[in-house]
């Protein structure tokens, strides 16, 4: 196992010792210890790496991350795996705000709660939250699922395109043009094999599914007061 | 014959026939109206100003015989691996999907051939793009289209967007008949809506975050590439101060005479600042963080020839950027289409619907049969010839001010022709020392 210890490591030591994986890997297991809540550590991971980070991050853990799996044992600041490709992000506390934005796959593992915008444009991403999500979260959300097992904040899903949101707890408000959807059993199915990889023991039929009415696809006069 | 003079029709300038036909299109359509280019509206600009040529006090080097250089380097502040392009004329964020794949190829073309970079738009990276850019700028826009890592990595450089001169503070468009398969597919989008990007970035706010946010993409890629940062012309000063604190090495700053592929009318000519009220203030930031010439700056927004160009640089600009004049270059507007822009409600030297896809140069639609029209290869020699005259033009008048390259201008070589020019350009009226609020 590779260890970095960044009370003495510096961040881009351990971001590029990672980066050198992707051309000659020597080592998959890897463990941070001190991350003293530090931004942008282990981004642009581009290698099946398994890294643990043995405390709290700050702003962009994981980001653009590719192939890796990554476990925080602690919570996490803004954007955690944005704009991830692939791999696991697991997240064993809390995340801020625009957790998984933008990320186009892989999936992203919150077990506490997580802030506004938690989805923000996501594009085919799945993420899991075990707890409670804040206010403006998959903010046009084009693909992917977003599966939060407690309550979710105001304008959920608002000017949402095509991903999939099951909320198991309340909504306090949906966005514009989003809408409470029949489950269906091929939803269940999903949902049932999204909230095992994610280690989560929820009953699937507890949760309502959300998605897009699809009216504001084209700029129509009569949605005006929509926008 | 009657000996009445016949009645001359009196135009209110308030309620003009172009005034009063948008009144009537809005009535009945009950929405805005939306099309693509730049401001129509006159406004204080390059034309504004004179080059001042060497006489007793300067002299002049020889035309055709002494050199005058027109190379730029762009992100020495903190990238391994700075750009260094031949001439300070590069080409703007143009969008595959606002353009076609062939336009973007043409441009890919002409820019490596005249030795400058291009840049992608909102919607990713093509092949063909970066297949035929020498130097690519890779656009990281709020909406992060087709955003991914792997693209970063083959860039040159990064330019992250916070707004353009067209439309600051708002989001682009790309209206529905352009989103076909295989944009929608860049994009992760159905095909066929009309697409709207965001105007703010989705995982950060304000520019201490910014600062975070280069950091991460500095990250990613190993310190190697510059990173710009894109300002749509509106409070330059704060921005570029602002820009400079988070780490960005290069300032592009889009005046609003800068061109859009689709946006509202109404924003298109009444947001923003025109690029000649811009650029000393973001020189002024520039200069007071003992930054000027160490971030470079680019600008644009209404770049159309050599004497634009050494006009921007000798107020202090590192390089320019060009958009709509690229375009033009390719093929766009060109009069032998005016027949066919005839029978979609325009005509050549006014068509500006790029967000229709309708484009009958088969610059600005997504149309295979529109499209196949342009020869990447023709549009691109076509291009960097119009690139090569920008800067032949712009080596003469910096000679004919004795200057040895196009950096060496500066505002003393500058006059202006207007009171608002001479106080938005900060140089003197022509024939006078009096610069409009700076005393007498």
């Amino acid at each position: 196992m590779n260890k970095f210890d960044l009370a003495t490591d510096s961040v881009r030591e351990l971001n590029q010792a990672l980066h050198d994986q992707a051309k000659e890997l020597t080592e998959r297991e890897w463990h941070v210890s001190n991350p003293g809540g530090k931004h942008n550590l282990v981004v642009g991971v581009n290698e099946a790496l398994s890294i643990d980070i043995d405390g709290h991050a700050g702003y962009y853990c994981a980001g653009m991350n590719q192939k890796a799996t990554v476990t925080v044992h602690g919570n996490v600041g803004v954007g955690v795996a944005e704009n991830m490709m692939s791999g696991v992000v697991r997240v064993k506390g809390s995340a801020s705000q625009a957790a998984g934005a933008t990320a186009h796959g892989g999936l992203l593992v919150i077990e506490g709660d997580a802030g506004a915008r938690c989805g923000i444009s996501m594009k085919g991403v799945d993420i899991v939250v075990g707890g409670s999500i804040g206010h403006m979260s998959c903010f046009m959300a084009q693909a992917g699922r977003l599966v939060v097992c407690g309550d979710a904040g105001d304008a959920l899903g608002d000017s949402l395109y095509e991903t999939r949101i099951y909320v198991k707890g309340t909504v306090k408000s949906l966005g514009s043009d989003c809408i409470e959807k029949e489950m269906r059993a091929e939803h269940l199915d999903e949902l049932k094999e999204l909230l095992h990889r994610a280690g989560f023991n929820e009953d699937p039929a507890s949760f309502k599914r959300y998605g897009s009415s699809r009216q504001l696809y084209n700029f129509k006069v009569d949605n005006a007061s929509a926008y | 014959m009657s000996d009445k003079p016949t009645p001359v029709l009196r135009e209110s300038a308030t309620f003009d026939r172009l005034t009063i036909q948008e009144i009537q299109r809005a009535a009945e359509t009950g929405i805005y109206d939306i099309r693509g280019g730049g401001t129509k509206r006159k406004l204080p600009h390059f034309d504004d100003l004179l080059l001042l040529g060497a006489s007793m006090s300067r002299y002049p080097l020889e035309g055709y015989r002494e050199k005058c250089g027109t190379d730029v380097v762009l992100g020495t502040r903190f990238a391994k691996k700075p750009i260094h392009l031949k001439i300070p004329v590069t080409i703007a964020g143009m969008s595959f999907g606002a353009l076609s794949a062939q336009a973007k190829e043409a441009l890919g073309r002409g820019a490596s051939i005249a030795g400058t970079s291009t840049t992608t738009g909102d919607g990713g990276m093509t092949p063909e793009e970066r297949g035929q850019s020498q130097t690519l700028v890779y656009q990281y826009l709020p909406s992060r289209y087709g955003m991914n890592p792997d693209d970063l990595r083959k860039a040159d450089a990064i330019e992250i967007v916070l707004g353009q001169g067209a439309k600051p503070g708002g989001g682009g468009m790309l209206l529905g008949m352009k989103v076909t398969e295989r944009v929608a597919g860049m994009r992760t989008l159905p095909i066929g809506v009309d697409q709207r990007s965001a105007c703010r970035h989705p995982d950060w706010t304000g520019p201490d975050d910014l600062a975070i946010k280069i950091a991460e993409i500095r990250e990613i890629t190993d310190w190697e590439k510059p990173i710009y940062v894109k300002i749509g012309a509106s409070r330059p000063y704060y921005d570029v101060k602002l820009a400079i604190k988070a780490g960005a090495d290069v300032i592009v700053l889009d005046g609003m005479q800068g061109g859009t592929a689709a946006t509202q009318e109404v924003f298109i000519e009444h947001v923003g600042i025109p690029i000649l009220a811009a650029i000393p203030p973001a020189v002024q930031a520039l200069q007071e963080m003992d930054m000027h010439r160490k971030v470079q700056l680019i600008v644009s927004g209404g770049i159309r020839t050599g004497a634009d160009v050494a006009k921007a640089m000798a107020m202090g600009a590192d390089a320019v950027a060009i958009g709509t004049a690229a375009l033009i270059a390719l093929g766009d507007n060109h009069p032998r289409l005016d027949e066919e822009l005839k029978k979609i409600g325009s005509a050549a030297g006014y068509y500006d619907d790029w967000q229709n896809g309708q484009d009958p140069a088969g610059i600005t639609t997504q149309n295979p049969e529109l499209s196949r029209r342009l020869d990447p290869v023709e549009a691109g020699r076509r291009l960097a010839n119009y690139l090569r005259v920008l800067v032949l033009e712009a080596q003469t008048m910096a000679r004919a001010c004795g200057k040895s390259h196009l950096h060496n201008l500066d505002p003393e070589d500058l006059v202006a022709l207007t009171v608002e020019a001479a106080a938005m350009a900060r140089v003197p009226l022509a024939g006078t020392n009096w610069v409009p609020g700076q005393g007498f």
